[in-house]
């Protein structure tokens, strides 16, 4: 990690519920200025940490501490550095555009005098200005998301927790939300964000793989990518099911799994490359490509969250 | 510590969020007026009317101004003419009458010569509350008639008479009664079931998570959520009087200004209350059911508006201290129809600032910012 | 042969609002079909007239050999149906759920018992049946919605967002089903918000706001798209994108994993136009690369090309 302070320190963070243990003792930092990605498949924790962190549910244990103030003791002293997007459209949907932005600039205690300035820049790039008297629950998804965005950048915080921001978002306005994020980031803002889409976390400075509580891995993504022990074969063929069947059954061939028609073949580390193309052709299937490629983000998570079960 | 700017804040969005959801305004103006209304004019202990059978065998000029005073009395009107006793069953099998009067041949006769001449009543005791009252009446129409009977001739007064005079209430309309009780009863339980939503429809939605992440205080929430409220129990109570005063022509003689500020104690507490069950429970469906057992049936039942406190058993008696609106229905009837001052409901006062002392603190400490 | 499904100007409306508007497609039997588009395109309302929940304003379609709007309760025992929202019971337990789509669907004795098996072996919950629904995992409850919506071994399935917030591991895995239900010959319709989901259909079409804006197999809709895509790897992406966003011939610039993708008019000489945009903009690139356009990348170009935003 760089020599940037850590805005957030978490240490030893676990939350249980009954007999779940939701959050499994983590700790990681995040520096100042970081884009921080957090990905996990469902029930893994990325909910109950963010929350954690936002001060609205208390640990069992562990702690962590944004800005030097220790959430768990003193959530009310970190709030008025922070801004928290949950999972679930927050705003009132009974409350216009304006309203709700208003609103949230009286509970952060924005000054008056700044607030034409931040909220015409908080329009232009959200481009909600048209809609400031449209109602919240009038708004198609995507903008949905851009308001909450607003404000929650209406008190300019230094540190963005964001939950699954963009889920079902259409694409443009996906987008567009990456595009303010990014220019939040250059601004020295922190953001950290969990996500279910794998290119968003390509995205990030860093992600933490998160499985059952537990991080599994914590890195900037161009380095988990490298830890994927062995070629990775994209394989197109005449007959995939059968293909991937047969290779699995294969020694020297860690694992083979389907996306979408095109197989993706992890081949132990030191096996001959040409290995996966080599058995399909030799049982009669036409192979149509094979392609050394690189190993995206999922492909990384899969086989860590395999390995760990 | 606490910012008036925030609590604006929560005050103003709650009152948007009302003033824009046409179900909750009709609930909050509509009902409490219509409440009263209604029960105001179902409602009522005097009995008038009582349909009245008549057995007349005797026929002569005694029995005729006997039912005349039945008659004039105003309490009852013969709706049945009899020409046998056995007739009588039936109707009142059938609760076609409420009452038979049964007047024996000799009666004018008996009268005539100095002797005893009694007449039957005989009464519907299926409804017991109603045949007291016809009793009373009758009793009194046959002791005034006998009387006049008595003195006739004779310029004279009875040994002992007695001279009542009604207070605050001449006519004993129990309207007058009813009214401001009424008042009571529907502001505790509309008080109730107006916050009782608050709190729980923003943790179902979602929204609180999104508020608790917020700088804001607890304290801040409550207080700006009780505003609206509060200015709308006014506009309720107001409206109640007005509708006292005019429609049922309930006399008001009492200071409006203290029946105010007693009503604001009053709804801080009821207001506070339940946004207690709202902030405890964090379920819509749940809190509205639990808001009409807790304010809805001790208002009625213990709050002494149907039933009188002091003939209620001893344990009842005791649970009565704590119904709130068991003062409120002190003061609406105290200012209504007694005309008197705090230097009288000062009980009445402090009980209800312990109320709203206590209902607001419930309510503040089982808010919490916390998801779990 | 009859296609499996086959919709002609389907259109609904709801008051003023034209939910779906005019659309027109089929799938042949055996097809895994795929329906793309955003929160509010009209997927969900299409799949439910397409199962008979919901009547068409105008326009036809048939299922199975029967028209949706003439008998919706023949057409419901011919096919099978997972909406949206969960549609099991939480307070029941695996079990118990079966039996009550088993009793609904009218599958009985000896042919239950095996369907059983074979649910519990497909969702992987053999020896779970007396679970309760509710306390699942989500992917088990989808794998669960699924297998009780095919107890009656329809020829058609209809699945609405049934990968909707599942993570990418149980997505793949429900993928994985789907295909091996196609291979034993099922029709299988499914709608998903994961533009990158498209790969696993042999066939899509792309919504927006009601209307179909693009329709054939993912393969040939992305060769098919005019403007290539270029990815420049550079050092502060961020400045990059936002710098050359504003060169001409530049249509879009936006940020994928820590690297630009740049999307620019279609030109025989764009290579070079992009390089000379990447120097201009003072930009210190260490790769500049024709990269293939992804469905999402084909979205959005359509919809630019419409000129509209999409829902709002």
């Amino acid at each position: 990690m760089s020599e940037r302070e850590a805005i957030v320190r978490v240490e030893g963070l676990t939350r249980r519920f009954g007999d779940l243990t939701a959050v499994n003792s983590l700790s990681f930092d995040v520096a100042r200025g970081e884009l921080f990605g957090l990905v996990g498949p469902d029930g893994a924790g990325k909910t109950t940490t963010l929350r954690m962190l936002a001060g609205v549910l208390p640990p069992s244990t562990g702690d962590a501490t944004i800005r030097g103030v220790a959430v768990a003791h003193d959530p009310e002293r970190a709030k008025p550095f922070l801004a928290y997007m949950a999972q679930r459209f927050g705003l009132y949907e009974d409350l216009t555009v304006r309203e709700n932005i208003d609103f949230y600039a009286d509970l952060y205690l924005v000054p008056p005098a700044d607030r034409p300035r931040r909220i015409e820049r908080l329009y232009a790039f959200s481009s909600l200005g048209p809609f400031e008297d449209r109602l919240a629950g009038a708004l198609s998804g995507g903008m949905k998301q851009k308001l909450a965005l607003c404000c929650a950048l209406i008190h300019e915080p230094e540190l963005l927790l964001l939950d699954e921001p963009t889920f079902g978002v259409d694409p443009i306005s996906r987008r567009d939300l990456w595009l303010i994020l990014h220019g939040m980031v250059a601004s020295g803002v922190t953001v950290i964000v969990s996500t279910s889409y794998m290119d968003e976390a390509e995205r990030c400075d860093r992600v933490g793989l998160l499985d059952g509580g537990r991080l599994l891995a914590l890195d900037a993504p161009a380095n988990l990518q490298q830890r994927l022990a062995g070629e990775l074969i994209a394989l197109r063929t005449a007959e995939p099911r059968r293909a991937r069947d047969l290779l699995r059954a294969t020694p020297g061939v860690h694992r083979a799994s389907l996306f979408g028609e095109t197989l993706h073949v992890q081949l132990d580390a030191g096996a001959d490359p040409a290995l996966a193309r080599d058995t399909i052709a030799a049982q009669g299937i036409d192979v149509r490509s094979a392609d050394r490629i690189r190993p995206s983000l999922e492909d990384v998570f899969l086989d860590l969250v395999a390995t760990e079960r | 510590m606490l910012s008036a700017r925030r609590v604006r804040a929560i005050a103003r969005k709650e009152w948007i969020q009302l003033r824009r959801d046409r179900r909750s305004m009709l609930l909050a103006f509509g009902l409490p007026v219509l409440m009263l209304l209604f029960f105001g004019y179902a409602i009522s202990w005097d009995v008038r009317d009582l349909r009245l059978a008549l057995l007349d065998e005797d026929g002569g000029r005694r029995s005729r101004e006997l039912v005349e005073a039945f008659e004039a009395s105003g309490y009852f009107r013969v709706t049945e003419q009899l020409t046998a006793p056995s007739d009588v069953d039936p109707l009142l099998d059938h609760g076609r009458i409420n009452a038979a009067l049964l007047i024996p041949p000799g009666f004018t006769r008996d009268l005539a010569a100095g002797r005893p001449a009694p007449v039957q009543l005989l009464l519907d005791g299926a409804d017991a509350n109603t045949a007291t009252i016809a009793l009373n009446y009758a009793e009194a129409i046959v002791a005034g008639y006998s009387r006049r009977v008595l003195l006739r001739g004779a310029i004279m007064e009875p040994p002992v008479a007695l001279d009542a005079r009604v207070w605050y209430n001449p006519t004993l309309e129990s309207r007058n009664m009813i009214v401001p009780g009424l008042i009571a009863v529907i502001m505790s339980i509309i008080a109730a079931m107006l916050t009782a939503l608050t709190i729980a429809r923003e943790w179902e939605r979602g929204t609180m998570e999104q508020l608790a992440s917020t700088p804001v205080h607890r304290l801040e929430v409550v207080f700006g959520k009780l505003i609206p409220y509060i200015l709308i129990g006014i506009a309720d109570v107001t409206m109640a009087v007005a509708a006292g005063i005019l429609v049922f022509d309930v006399p008001l003689r009492g200071n409006l200004l203290l029946l105010a500020a007693l009503t604001v104690l009053f709804l801080i507490g009821a207001l506070g209350l339940g946004m207690f069950i709202s902030a405890a429970l964090r379920s819509q469906v749940l809190a509205t059911q639990v808001a009409m057992v807790v304010t809805y049936l001790p208002a009625l039942l213990l709050s002494g508006f149907l039933f009188d406190i002091d003939s209620m058993p001893a344990a009842l008696r005791a649970v009565t201290y704590v119904i709130p609106a068991r003062y409120y229905i002190d003061v609406t009837r105290g200012v209504f129809l007694k005309g008197v001052g705090l230097e009288a409901l000062w009980v009445q006062a402090l009980s209800m600032l312990l109320f709203a002392v206590g209902g607001l603190g419930l309510a503040a400490a089982n808010f919490r910012k916390r998801i779990a | 042969m009859e296609p499996a499904v086959a919709a002609r100007d389907l259109t609904r409306r709801f008051g003023d609002f034209t939910a779906v508007d005019r659309v027109d497609f089929s799938v042949a039997t055996g097809e895994v079909f795929g329906f793309l588009g955003p929160n509010g395109a009209g997927k969900t309302t299409t799949i439910r007239m397409l199962t008979g929940l919901l009547r068409p304003t105008s326009g036809t379609a048939r299922v199975a050999g029967l028209d949706v709007a003439a008998d919706p309760g023949l057409l419901r025992r011919r096919i099978g149906y997972m909406s949206q929202r969960f549609s099991l019971y939480g307070d029941l337990t695996v079990r118990e759920n079966i039996e009550l789509f088993a009793g609904l669907f009218g599958v009985r004795g000896d042919r239950l018992a095996a369907r059983t098996a074979w649910l519990l072996d497909m969702a992987e919950l053999a020896g779970g049946e007396s679970r309760l629904t509710a306390e699942l995992p989500l992917g088990f409850k989808q794998r669960l919605a699924l297998g009780c919506a095919m107890l009656h071994e329809p020829p058609i399935l209809f699945l609405d967002e049934p990968t909707s917030g599942v993570d990418p591991i149980a997505r793949r895995r429900f993928w994985d089903l789907i295909h091996e239900l196609a291979a034993g010959g099922t029709t299988v319709l499914v709608s998903t918000h994961y533009m990158e989901e498209a790969e696993h259909c042999r066939r899509v079409i792309l919504m927006n706001r009601g209307r179909l804006i693009a329709q054939g197999a993912p393969a040939d809709l992305r060769a098919g798209m005019a403007e290539p895509i270029y990815e420049i790897e550079t050092g502060d992406a961020a400045a990059a994108a936002a710098a050359l966003a504003q060169r001409p011939g530049v249509i879009e610039a936006s940020l994928f994993g820590r690297a630009v993708h740049l999307v620019v008019e279609a030109d025989p000489r764009s290579e070079e136009i992009v390089r000379a945009a990447v120097t201009a903009a003072g930009e210190d690139a260490t790769r500049v690369r024709r990269i293939a356009p992804s469905l999402e990348d084909v979205f959005v170009a359509l919809v630019r090309r419409e000129g509209g935003a999409v829902a709002g």
